[in-house]
């Protein structure tokens, strides 16, 4: 992979500005061991807490016009068997980074400490799931939750720490602002939408959780708008996330301002080679263009 | 370039065209959708209940004019409500997903048990218009669910050796599927194996189709939410049954043999044994 694509977020060195986006098929090491050899630059796994979760029951993604649906409700098998998997995830070839929730922000911060002594490289704190009562979005809404969580992580863990935001809110630059302030080495942006989708022939919600978070192309505009406002406003990496497919939608995410891309629902689409080809767009962009690095290009679009 | 969306994805809302009952255990519900006509036996569809669950389910029958079948044990709370709909009534379904099964071998043996005869039925319904001399072993524990058997000796299939074995006997061999299978490969060389059913026979054939270096494809099950390689659910080794499998080569089955037939993955994501 060229050199031109190489990336420095938050002290983890990436090799291109790709990463998989949480939530994404990365609940075991032998999956994140077969995404990362797929040329991510790094990879972020499924969310985990401190006690197991079954999650909801089926339907739990749905297809939607432009999009994916989903109200999958966090399953995972609680930090204490997780670890099992991030020490078999261990030897990849990328930084690993540990999805973390919590019902409290010493419960993020446990379920952190387990997971960098586990061998995470670094933690991406899910402050914005929004199919989950007590956790997620609804810490992710208010600026104050935001800012203790992240705190209380960083006063725990030496590892950088990533924040993701809900934009489920009036003002995602004052969630942002807030998660700095506490501490964030970086932002992601964004999770899912709140949606719904309702089944004509049987007048039934389709998800079982009846709403979920919306991902896909339609939520791309929503998301570089995130992105553009947000590194406007504080001083560390944004990472974009929301509806990337190709590396069209790769750059316009740079161009906003995003250091690096995480791509989820698009691998439904296009498979695990989604990774190479949207690194492969880039580079020749960067090339027919004259840039030296993907570097020059995060935030063009503010001196317009 | 747009990639939105996958069209078997799209969910649709079929009426049940007629039930059949299979076995004490077992239905069939026959209903029509374009594109799962256009499947591969061995692929599979999720089966939505409104209200209740979604579950991935095999095609017993595949008819290129859209009249296609489901066979449902009673395993849990979703295949319950599966069994009390009658015809008219109606499920969803998004599908065919997966990779289905490969032909083109002449000389084939198909190993059955329970409900894994289901995508077997939609694969010999195939296979016997290419062709194939096919020997086709059946195993239940019992007569009553020695599913399709009838069905089988109903079609006019010239080509089609049919073998019964039942745990207690009530029924042909008396024995396991699996003994019966070693035997004839003992016996006899074939070009390839197919096989479905619980996870220990799938994996007893496995290691005779091995020790005989005979190709095999296998049909695994795992749990599934999304069915398009997402949420890693279904996940064996490095693979994604719904996306890599359901159908699995030989070759494919040495990489997960660590896992095969000794655990699986539950809702939570842990580990549990088969």
């Amino acid at each position: 992979m060229s050199s031109r694509l190489a990336v420095e977020i938050a002290g983890l060195k990436l090799s291109n500005p790709t990463m998989l986006a949480a939530g994404i098929l990365g609940l075991s090491g032998s999956l994140l061991k077969e995404i990362a050899n797929a040329g991510v630059g790094a990879v972020v796994t499924k969310s985990v807490g401190l006690k197991s979760r079954s999650g909801y029951s089926n339907p739990t993604v749905v297809q939607v016009g432009c999009g994916l649906l989903n109200a999958v409700g966090l399953p995972n098998p609680g930090i204490h068997q997780f670890v099992k998997e991030i020490t078999e995830a261990k030897t990849l070839e990328v930084p690993l980074i540990v999805s973390v929730y919590g019902f409290s922000s010493e419960e993020f911060a446990e379920v952190s400490s387990y997971a960098v002594k586990a061998g995470a490289n670094a933690l991406e704190l899910n402050v914005s799931c929004p199919h989950v009562e007590k956790t997620g979005s609804e810490i992710g809404q208010d600026p104050r939750l935001v800012r203790e969580v992240v705190m209380e992580v960083k006063r725990r863990v030496e590892k950088p720490v990533l924040v993701k935001l809900t934009p489920n809110v009036d003002d995602i630059i004052e969630v942002a602002k807030a998660a700095v302030e506490g501490g964030a080495d970086a932002i992601t942006a964004i999770n899912t939408i709140r949606a719904m989708a309702i089944n004509v022939e049987t007048a039934h919600p389709v998800l079982a959780n009846k709403i979920g978070g919306l991902s896909g192309p339609a939520i791309k505009p929503i998301a570089v708008r995130c992105v553009y406002e947000i590194c406007r406003e504080v001083n560390v990496p944004v990472i974009g996330c929301g509806g990337i497919a190709t590396w069209r939608d790769a750059v316009e995410f740079m161009l906003a301002g995003a250091s690096a891309v995480q791509v989820g629902t698009a691998i439904a689409f296009r498979g695990l080679e989604v990774f190479k080809s949207i690194n492969r767009g880039i580079n020749l962009y960067l090339k027919e263009k004259g840039f030296r690095s993907v570097k020059d290009i995060v935030g063009l679009s503010h001196r317009c | 370039m747009s990639v939105y969306p996958i069209a078997v994805n799209s969910l649709r809302i079929v009426n049940i065209l007629e039930v059949v009952r299979e076995s004490p255990t077992v239905k069939t519900f026959i209903f029509r959708d374009r594109l799962c006509g256009s499947a591969a036996p061995g692929q599979f569809v999720m089966v939505w209940i409104p209200g209740v669950d979604e579950v991935p389910m095999s095609l017993s029958g595949i008819g290129s004019d859209g009249v296609c079948s489901i066979s449902v044990g009673l395993v849990g709370e979703a295949t319950r409500a599966i069994h009390k709909l009658e015809k008219g009534d109606c499920f969803g379904v998004r599908g065919p997903f997966g990779r289905g099964f490969s032909f083109g071998r002449r000389k084939v043996m198909i190993v059955g048990g329970g409900t894994g005869l289901a995508p077997l039925s939609a694969l010999t319904d195939k296979i016997v218009k290419i062709d194939a001399d096919v020997t086709f072993l059946f195993g239940a524990k019992t007569r009553d669910e020695l599913l399709f058997y009838n069905r089988m000796g109903r079609v006019p299939l010239g080509e089609v050796r049919v073998v019964a074995a039942t745990e207690d006997g009530s029924y042909g061999f008396q024995g396991l599927v699996t003994d019966v299978a070693e035997e004839m490969l003992g016996k006899e060389r074939f070009d390839v194996v197919y096989a479905c059913g619980p996870e220990l026979m799938m994996y007893k054939v496995f290691l005779l189709a091995e020790r005989h270096r005979i190709p095999i494809e296998v049909s695994l099950e795992r749990l599934m939410r999304c069915a398009i390689g997402l949420c890693g659910s279904c996940v064996i080794g490095k693979y994604r049954v719904c996306k890599d499998g359901p159908v699995f080569s030989g070759e494919q089955l040495r990489e997960v043999k660590d896992e095969l037939g000794r655990f699986k993955r539950d809702f939570d994501g842990s580990k549990i044994s088969v």
